[in-house]
């Protein structure tokens, strides 16, 4: 702020208890800091201008209501042992100030500049390191934010920021350059290249050398992130053989499957199906792991902000969001976290509230996902995204034609998300969270709503459409420009701040952007107009293949889109692959390593396992009802806490829908990831025509987080899941349609030692539902009726459940695929289309015994199984084998269930009123007493 | 013939500021109960103020105005007061219905429109601290507010809000039960911990009816949430057919 001006400093405090105090002192005492008494939290706005009284009465009518709130302008001395002040950097988004400053400039009061900042209000016995730790683990987080301890905060200079103005550098690149000299190239800008990739680059400039801008974009470009170089590598595995390289496996697989319903798979933004004639779907799913490690409000919210601009610039309607997240086990000691980790409750609180935040104030419903916990995560993690959208009327994916016009929507472009790509494709270590600040940002789902409700007038408006993710403009204009060629000009670009330079535009990796390709760009104008949505055009596509950047009509950048997108070397890997133990324990054995098993203990147990445990304090964030389309919820049953299977999205008056449901199983990954990849394809399959989806109209996503590929055993492991991936894929003729991979999910902790996550596949399925009347929930429906299991159960228990809560470090093998599956899963749906069935749940970890409770607490019901011969079983209650469901049938149609499925049923209890689950004379378990520790469990 | 019966249904106005977005889920349900919703962006409300006149009934949609940014409803109050304050008074003094919804509700607050002008109330945060997705029952109580007089079932539909905690003096929370303008009252459970389990308020008149709960997302029986267990009834369209019937009568 200039000097010239009054600055004047506005307090506003909770009337009452303040709740947003209660969450940060609850999260405190987890960190150990049990001595706090209180925090309370106090809203400051800093205005510039010389206010006179009717503009501060006018301020406090818009900021303040006095039956919530009180008001003091200057600066108060608190009553309290200490306080913290916290503002966000320059650029962060801060819709408060925004939204200030519009409306005071609307109301004509004499405003000249707004900032705006958080005081904690703290009592209780502090030393100054916990005070230090309060403030860097949960108050404030370096990343976004700076702040002041004990004394008053004075808000940065925010207009006319002071960064000199850098013109293109030119960095020598001789043709003779040693690798070793390449090499610290490499490294000084932060490249993350590959030493044969820089060899390239340098051949390709002739010894000329390279401008800055240029090299940061073919960066970007190449980057793990955007290139996909492990998926796309040549693969020598250790006997020798030479392997396709992983991505066109899966697209081989896609091919091969030939289904009818896909419209476009591993091209463009999304994969495009349609189930029914008019009407297409855009399905995606994407990572965002490392924004947030670093920042996990932030990297939450805007890795759902990119996920849903992916289904825009597939030309589709974003209708719902998903998310699968994985986070370090909610007891995880303070003591034990690494440096620069956040606790994995502070992780997931931010998590979860950023992606709340998105979905909720974009208006989409967030319908599906899975929550995990592993101390694999604790450093390292995993945030997974996915949007589905619609279209009507027929798809055409056109290319830009020369003449057309390149167009920026949305957001205005600033420093911020600078270098995202290469960033993500790099190693954490305890310093990433300060010098990788500028990588991440907070969403603005405003903005996106206005992109959403502009590009909903119609395809009309545009051709070609691309949303700017992670390496910004370069990344986008690059893609559409690849073949045919655009020029650009940044100078008339819409800007945050002033003061970037043209690479820093260039990269930029502002949120809430597209690109479009236009042939007329006035009725585009217009619509954008209508809304409120700033709308610039920056140059034209040309036809002669060059990307060429102007800045003031001076060239900053010019290079080949040819060299620029096929010009990268393939890259050479080799892999070990695993050998997994695949011998399968006899009953023996089993008794031997599991021991003396006491069925409702270990029950109870399995029930408060955070992986098994209720999610719905989570559920309960996200608005999951807007659209009025969420047929099957995720949260349904007598009191509406059980947990669906799958998700069922009907527009109101449609008679079909779509099921979307998550497989997921990084423990089974560990021990034998090809059947990892069978298990969790069979999974998401399963809880999709569980709820009532047809088998043999299935789509697959594949999202693969991983740790670094170039660590042979680590790669052999991608190649084994990717093979499982394969096999599942046309086992069940559901093909993969889009897929993406964030690899180098490791970190490299103070301890020297390395930290990488379990290789995490999720798969997302999303299935058509031919009638939305005959759709199943699981929970129990009615007293008398009789459950049947339908599969077989073998002795299956590596990684699973119950070998996790007894501790056991063998625990055997991974379960294996069904070859009976796809033939099942058609039977079953025609039951259920003919109203046999119903209620259904799939089975899995914790296996039938964990099924049958959750179907009876959702229920509110109770089960007798006393008559079931296997019921006292240990074996066959807890073996996490695939393929398995449990149904509920009417007395009358049992018969006719159980001739259906042949051989791979049998009856498993009567459904009773009675709130108990009887598994035998004397074993017995109350069905209230599950449902609570199933509900308290953290 | 049908062209008569478009003639007869009223135009219902559903105002939307950058942020809102259940807009197109009242406009479905002001359809299914016979009115014709038109959308009024914030944009074409300044433009043209005057086009709002046309309107039968007037709807403030549910979302997030303006990011919710300076507290919900804040700023959609000022932009609407300063654009059309006048023509939403003479709207109400006209007997034209009016309903505004979760984020419309925190609006017409904010504009003191609701409960009235020596009514002060707010709606604060949720007692619980966060934004909640959840289903709730609601009763109809008001013999005077146009919009639940003669509704006899309670409605089941969502709430989607962090700022649904109804705040009012206990003079006005008086005022209000002697005045008959408490509208709907949750039963079988306070979400936010509202005063009086109050959900939703008439103004004097019984024209104007603000709640915090989405009655646009129950419309069709399907979308009842015990569907799947033989659920039923408790439509959230009953309410949006007395605002039509009203201004049919």
């Amino acid at each position: 702020m200039s000097t010239s001006s009054t600055q004047n400093r506005l307090e506003i405090r909770c009337l009452g208890k303040d709740p947003r105090g209660q969450r940060f002192l609850n999260d405190a005492y987890d960190l150990g800091l049990t001595r706090l008494q209180e925090i309370n939290v106090v809203d400051v706005y800093f205005f510039l201008g010389d206010l006179d009284t009717k503009e501060t009465v006018a301020l406090e009518k818009i900021l303040v209501d006095p039956l919530l709130e009180c008001v003091s302008w200057g600066t108060t001395t608190p009553v309290c042992d200490h306080f913290v002040e916290t503002a966000l950097h320059t650029g962060v988004t801060d819709s408060p100030s925004h939204q200030l400053q519009r409306i005071s400039s609307r109301l004509g009061l004499g405003i000249e500049d707004v900032t705006t900042a958080k005081r904690f209000e703290i009592s209780g016995t502090l030393n100054s390191d916990e005070l230090e730790l309060l403030v860097r683990k949960l108050l404030a987080n370096p990343v976004i934010e700076y702040w002041s301890i004990d004394s008053p905060i004075t808000p940065v200079v925010l207009a006319g920021s002071a960064t000199t103005l850098t013109s293109v550098q030119w960095v020598p690149l001789a043709l003779n350059a040693s690798d070793e000299q390449l090499q610290k190239l490499n490294v000084e800008r932060g490249l993350a290249l590959d030493i044969e990739e820089m060899r390239a680059v340098r051949e390709h400039y002739l010894g000329l050398g390279a401008r800055d801008i240029e090299l940061e974009a073919i960066a970007q470009t190449w980057s793990e992130h955007c290139a996909h170089k492990t998926f796309r590598a040549s693969i020598t595995t250790d006997s020798g053989q030479v392997l396709q390289s992983l991505i066109n496996q899966l697209r081989t697989t896609t091919d091969t499957i030939a289904a009818p319903f896909v419209v476009s798979s591993f091209v463009g933004n999304a994969g495009v199906i349609s189930f029914v004639e008019g009407t297409t779907i855009a399905l995606k799913c994407e990572t965002h792991n490392h924004p947030s490690a670093v920042e996990p409000f932030g990297g939450a919210n805007t890795g759902v902000g990119g996920v849903i601009r992916d289904v825009l610039g597939a030309s589709h309607l974003p209708i719902a969001c998903t998310n699968i997240l994985c986070f370090g086990p909610p007891d995880t000691p303070g003591s034990d976290l690494p440096d620069g980790v956040f606790h994995p409750r502070r992780i997931r609180a931010g998590v979860v509230a950023g992606i709340a935040d998105y979905g909720n104030k974009i208006g989409l419903p967030t319908v599906a996902g899975a929550v995990l916990y592993d101390p694999g995560y604790t450093a390292n993690p995993l945030v997974y995204a996915g949007c589905i959208g619609v279209a009507y009327g027929k798809y055409v994916a056109e290319a830009p034609q020369p003449g057309d016009r390149v167009v920026v929507l949305g957001g205005r472009t600033g420093r911020d998300g600078l270098r995202g790509a290469t960033f993500s494709s790099m190693t954490m270590d305890a310093t990433t969270g300060d010098v990788a600040g500028a990588s991440v940002q907070i969403g603005d789902p405003i903005t996106e709503k206005l992109l959403i409700d502009v590009l909903g007038r119609g395809q009309h408006l545009f051709r070609t459409i691309t949303d700017c993710g992670a390496g910004g403009l370069s990344s986008a204009i690059g893609e559409m420009a690849e073949g045919v060629g655009a020029e650009v000009e940044l100078s008339g670009l819409p800007l945050k701040y002033p003061g970037l330079s043209p690479w820093e535009i260039w990269l930029s990796e502002a949120q809430e952007r597209m690109v479009v390709a236009v042939k007329d760009v006035k009725p585009l104008q217009d619509a954008c107009n209508t809304y409120g949505i700033e709308c610039t055009d920056i140059g034209v596509f040309t036809g002669d293949g060059r990307l060429v950047v102007r800045n003031h009509g001076d060239i900053i950048f010019d290079l080949d889109t040819e060299f620029l997108h096929n010009g990268r070397p393939q890259r050479q890997m080799d892999a070990i692959m695993p050998t997994p133990n695949r011998m399968e324990m006899s009953r023996e054995e089993f008794e031997t390593v599991f021991g003396d098993i006491d069925i409702v203990s270990c029950l109870k147990q399995l029930l408060q396992h955070p992986n098994i445990s209720s999610k719905e304090a989570i559920i309960h964030r996200y608005d999951h009802e807007i659209r009025g389309a969420t047929l099957v919820r995720p949260l349904v049953g007598a009191q509406l806490d059980g947990h669906a299977d799958g998700v069922v999205l009907a527009e109101p008056l449609d008679t079909h829908g779509i099921a979307i449901g998550i497989g997921v199983n990084p423990w089974f990954g560990v021990l034998d990831p090809e059947r990892m990849a069978l298990s969790v394809v069979d999974e998401a399959i399963r809880n999709v025509v569980s709820v009532g989806a047809d088998p043999d109209k299935i789509a697959l996503l594949d999202n693969f987080s991983w740790g670094d590929p170039r660590r042979q055993t680590t790669l052999g492991h991608l190649v084994a899941a990717v093979r499982g991936c394969c096999t599942a894929a046309l086992k069940f003729s559901a093909p993969f349609v889009s897929g993406k991979d964030s690899l180098n999910n490791e970190y490299f902790g103070s301890d020297g030692e390395r930290h990488s996550v379990p290789p995490t596949l999720v798969i997302t399925a999303v299935g058509h539902v031919p009638d939305a009347n005959a759709t199943v929930t699981p929970d129990l429906k009615e007293v008398s009726n009789v459950l049947i299991v339908l599969g077989s159960t073998s002795c299956e228990f590596g990684a699973s459940h119950l070998a996790k809560i007894l501790n056991l470090s063998y625990s055997g093998v991974v379960p294996n695929s069904d070859d009976n599956a796809p033939v099942r899963y058609r039977v079953l749906h025609k039951a259920i289309r003919n109203g046999l069935i119903r209620s259904c749940h799939d089975v899995s970890e914790g296996g039938i015994a964990v099924a049958v409770a959750e179907m009876a607490i959702g229920g509110r019901l109770g089960v007798d199984m006393s008559q079931c011969g296997f019921a006292t079983d240990p074996q066959w209650l807890f073996s996490e084998s695939n393929s398995r469901f449990i149904v509920e049938v009417a007395p009358k149609d049992v018969s006719t269930v159980l001739e259906l499925f042949a051989d791979s049923c049998c009856v498993l209890g009567t459904v009773t009123e009675k709130d108990v689950l009887q598994f035998s004379l004397h074993q017995a378990v109350s069905v209230g007493e599950l449902c609570n520790l199933w509900k308290t469990s953290k | 013939m049908e062209d008569i019966e478009i003639m007869m249904s009223p135009v219902a106005a559903v105002l939307c500021a950058p942020g809102t977005n259940r807009d197109a889920d009242v406009s479905f349900a002001l359809q299914q109960a016979g009115a014709r919703p038109v959308t009024f962006l914030m944009a074409d409300i300044v433009a043209e103020p005057s086009r709002i006149d046309a309107a039968d009934i007037l709807v403030i949609a549910g979302g997030f105005s303006y990011a919710d940014a300076l507290g919900a409803g804040r700023l959609f109050a000022v932009e609407l007061q300063d654009s059309i304050g006048d023509r939403i008074a003479s709207a109400i003094k006209q007997s034209r219905p009016v309903i505004g919804i979760c984020n419309g509700f925190q609006t017409l607050v904010r504009m003191g429109i609701l409960p009235g002008p020596n009514q002060p109330a707010a709606l604060g945060h949720n007692d619980a601290g966060v934004f909640d997705c959840r289903w709730i029952e609601m009763e109809p109580v008001s013999k005077k507010c146009i919009w639940t007089r003669y509704l006899t079932q309670n409605i089941a539909c969502p709430i989607a809000h962090g700022e649904g905690r109804f705040t009012a003096k206990d003079s006005t929370l008086a005022s209000l039960k002697e005045n008959d303008q408490v509208a709907l009252r949750y039963v079988n459970g306070n979400p936010n911990g509202s005063v009086y389990d109050i959900a939703g308020v008439c103004d004097d008149s019984g024209v104007v009816l603000g709640l915090m709960p989405h009655p646009e997302n129950h419309v069709v029986a399907r979308q009842h949430p015990q569907f799947h267990r033989g659920g039923s009834g408790g439509l959230g369209l009953a309410l949006f057919q007395e605002g039509v019937n009203y201004v049919c009568k």
